[in-house]
């Protein structure tokens, strides 16, 4: 069936309002749900990957992102591509279950279709139809699982630890995790990972005083015969991005060295197939895969990028394939190696969207997660405000829910103006919908919520701008962290980022007055890096604000001027803000 | 051993030595502070400090390796390795361009050691990483820029 975007949009309107979605036998033509997850094995070893689900552990909307604009070399490439430019790239025809799942388009009215995705329960059951299918595959956990729920925040991650226990997660690296604090990582690695037989691995944590490893560097299995390592390799500037103090005694850092020293190890004890489960972010891994040899594949997270197929990154000896499998339990990557004599002669790849109403609920998992909510769901279920406006968060610059997140931090603080962190997890809300406790908990629940309200002069507010900005937009990936641009409330800006650090950021206004580098203004903002802070978390900040507006409508998103980024840059669709040349 | 190691170091923290031993632990033997003169560590700049040191137009070299993280995650202590290819190496300089007071530091080499460092430095922002390194009279140079950001917002 072909018809272009707007049949497809006339399309899904009348099916949403007619009340045919998915899960209904009639969905729409060229659909095709009923072999969705007919998935036949290829090979003899077997990888399944999740990765970033931010302990969603029940099914959500997330709306990938409009803007993801690539620089230097990534100008254009994987997965520097957003909407139509994504489709084309990859071959997927509009109008499909697959083009919802992978772009923005239409995402509102094809929700309603398509339905909620993720889940554990749902995960589950496709867990199981995966490794029903392939024997001895393994899964692979890429980290930021423990965080980004109330739940798994007032439990202090047990929910989560469990819940992969019971998916049968079987080895794992991380990220987030690091915010419970060195202690409670340990705690759980040795205790109920130990116990349960999940292996935690991370080449690049080291003590920072001997540079000795936490964690093992990797693990050995057999799979059908055939000896496989998987390497692992954190999110390696966790102790600058998130709080140093809550792992003081551990350095992370990129370490190519030891990545390359671990992949020659385990090729010299009989490994015939090598791979990482990486929280590096997709450029990061590009790079890292054209430096070090020998690995068959990364297995990516941390960017949240929904990548339908790898990339073949060339380096002195081979091919590496790198994947990176969105986030909040959306995807499923399913990698198959054929294994011939002593390397891997081919592979066939899937990330695979998983779409709550294809997959029924797996009922020991329902159960679980519902032991681990029933304490809570009073204050889960609290109902703060109605949301008339589409509330996401995903993009370079900024989203709704951020923008509403930085009017309530400038109203309830009496602030010029605000910043929020450029987080990339956080999920969906189509317009109608309820914020919930629970909603608003999937955008701030992390260990250190404090808010802050600050004097700083015209001079630090660039300044910081600035340096989140290099993070996002320096032309060598290493020097890049993952997280987006800072979200600014009360502040007009420019942004070219194809320039250098301290050029990026022009035209600065504060209510409608060009910014004095002198002058001081009132800023507010949450999750401090520093040790003690105090502030009210910012949960009660937003739910003060929310319950007082009761509605939340006509949110105006600030977004900054962008400069030297044309319409055509595969990285950019429907901009809300101004382009210059 | 290494919890050992470690055991050892928290008893000689109790006697207020740790910082020495862990020096100890972290430099090669026969390395000693060295010996450019004050008015090289005391240097506001890096040509003032270059010249003091008797090295004002050092060479780039591909035999010496800077080894320091891309992006710091404590600017008070971040960890530099240097190692030097060059034969008849004698000392080895390490210097932070934009700190107030460039040169942090030399090791003369003795005869015959191994032309390898390995300490900590305080940086107050991000800035080229300089190895000077002298050998048989003449100076050599090699360097890398290590970040230092405000952290925060991340991913």
């Amino acid at each position: 069936m072909h018809m272009n975007r707007r049949e497809f949009l006339q399309l899904l309107a009348i099916a949403a309002s007619s009340g045919m979605a998915l899960d209904s036998k009639s969905a729409l033509a060229g659909t095709a749900p009923a072999n969705f997850y007919d998935v036949p094995r290829h090979g003899n070893v077997s990888f399944l990957h999740m990765t970033d689900c931010h302990a969603q552990l029940l099914p959500v909307w997330f709306r990938e992102p409009n803007v993801n604009i690539g620089i230097g070399d990534a100008y254009g490439k994987v997965p520097h591509i957003v909407g139509e430019s994504l489709l084309k790239k990859f071959g997927i025809k509009p109008g499909t279950a697959e083009a919802h799942a992978f772009t923005f388009l239409d995402f509102v009215e094809a929700a309603k279709v398509y339905g909620k995705v993720g889940g554990f329960a749902h995960l589950k059951t496709l867990v199981d139809k995966m490794r029903a299918q392939r024997p001895g595959a393994l899964l692979l956990d890429g980290g930021d699982t423990w965080q980004g729920s109330a739940t798994a925040l007032w439990t202090d991650a047990q929910d989560m630890v469990d819940a992969c226990i019971a998916l049968g997660v079987n080895i794992m690296t991380p990220h987030w995790e690091a915010t419970y604090g060195a202690d409670r990582v340990m705690e759980i690695v040795n205790k109920d990972f130990k116990k349960a037989g999940v292996d935690f691995v991370a080449q690049n944590i080291v003590t920072n005083d001997f540079g000795d490893q936490v964690f093992k560097p990797y693990v050995m299995k057999e799979m059908n015969g055939v000896k496989v390592a998987v390497i692992g390799q954190a999110f390696p500037y966790t102790p600058i991005a998130n709080p140093r103090w809550m792992v003081p005694d551990w350095s992370f850092g990129i370490r190519d060295d030891g990545m390359q020293k671990w992949v020659d190890e385990a090729r010299a004890k009989g490994a015939k197939v090598v791979v990482v489960i990486s929280h590096n972010g997709m450029d990061v891994d590009l790079k890292m895969a054209s430096r070090v040899t020998g690995i068959d594949a990364i297995f990516g997270g941390h960017t949240h990028d929904g990548v339908p197929q790898p990339v073949q990154v060339k380096n002195a000896k081979g091919i590496t394939l790198v994947t990176n499998a969105g986030s909040n339990g959306k995807f499923l990557g399913v990698m198959d190696f054929e294994v011939k004599g002593n390397q891997v002669a081919s592979y066939k790849y899937r990330l695979l969207p998983v779409f709550s109403n294809l997959l029924p609920a797996d009922p020991g998992m329902t159960a679980l997660i519902k032991k681990y909510r029933a304490p809570y769901e009073d204050k889960l279920n609290e109902k703060l405000a109605v949301s008339d406006d589409f509330l996401y968060r995903r993009g370079n610059f900024n989203g709704t829910w951020d923008q509403l997140i930085c009017d309530a931090l400038m109203a309830v603080k009496g602030a010029d103006a605000s910043f929020s962190p450029g987080f990339r997890w956080g999920t969906t809300l189509l317009p109608g919908d309820t914020i919930t406790m629970e909603r608003l908990m999937d955008q701030t629940a992390i260990t250190y919520p404090q808010t802050s309200l600050t004097n700083m002069t015209g001079e630090t507010i660039k300044t910081i701008m600035e340096d989140v900005c290099d993070n996002l937009f320096n032309q060598d990936p290493y020097y890049q962290q993952g997280g987006d641009m800072v979200r600014v409330g009360g502040i007009e800006y420019s942004v070219t980022p194809g320039q250098t650090i301290g050029k990026r950021i022009n035209d600065m206004r504060i209510n409608g007055k060009p910014v004095d580098a002198k002058k001081t203004y009132k800023v507010a903002g949450w999750a401090p890096v520093g040790e003690n802070a105090e502030g009210a978390p910012i949960w009660e900040i937003v739910s003060t604000y929310l319950r007082d507006k009761k509605v939340i409508k006509g949110i105006k998103l600030n977004e900054p001027t962008l400069i030297g980024v044309k319409k055509s840059n595969p990285g950019i669709e429907d901009f809300g803000g101004v382009m210059k040349p | 051993m290494n919890a050992l190691r470690r055991n050892v170091l928290k008893g000689a923290a109790g006697a207020g030595t740790v910082a020495v031993a862990v020096a100890a632990g972290l430099l090669k033997p026969n390395l000693a502070m060295a010996v450019a003169p004050r008015s090289a560590f005391e240097a506001k700049n890096v040509g003032d400090a270059m010249s003091a040191m008797g090295a004002s137009s050092p060479a780039d070299s591909k035999d010496i390796t800077v080894k320091a993280p891309d992006i710091a995650e404590n600017g008070a202590v971040v960890p530099v390795e240097v190692t030097s290819a060059i034969p008849g190496t004698t000392s080895i300089a390490i210097i932070a361009e934009k700190n107030v007071t460039p040169l942090v530091a030399q090791f003369d080499m003795l005869g015959g050691t191994e032309g390898y460092i390995s300490t900590r430095i305080k940086m107050g922002s991000t800035a080229l990483i300089r190895a000077v390194v002298m050998a048989g009279g003449k100076s050599y140079t090699a360097a890398k820029e290590v970040k230092v950001t405000i952290g925060g917002c991340g991913g």
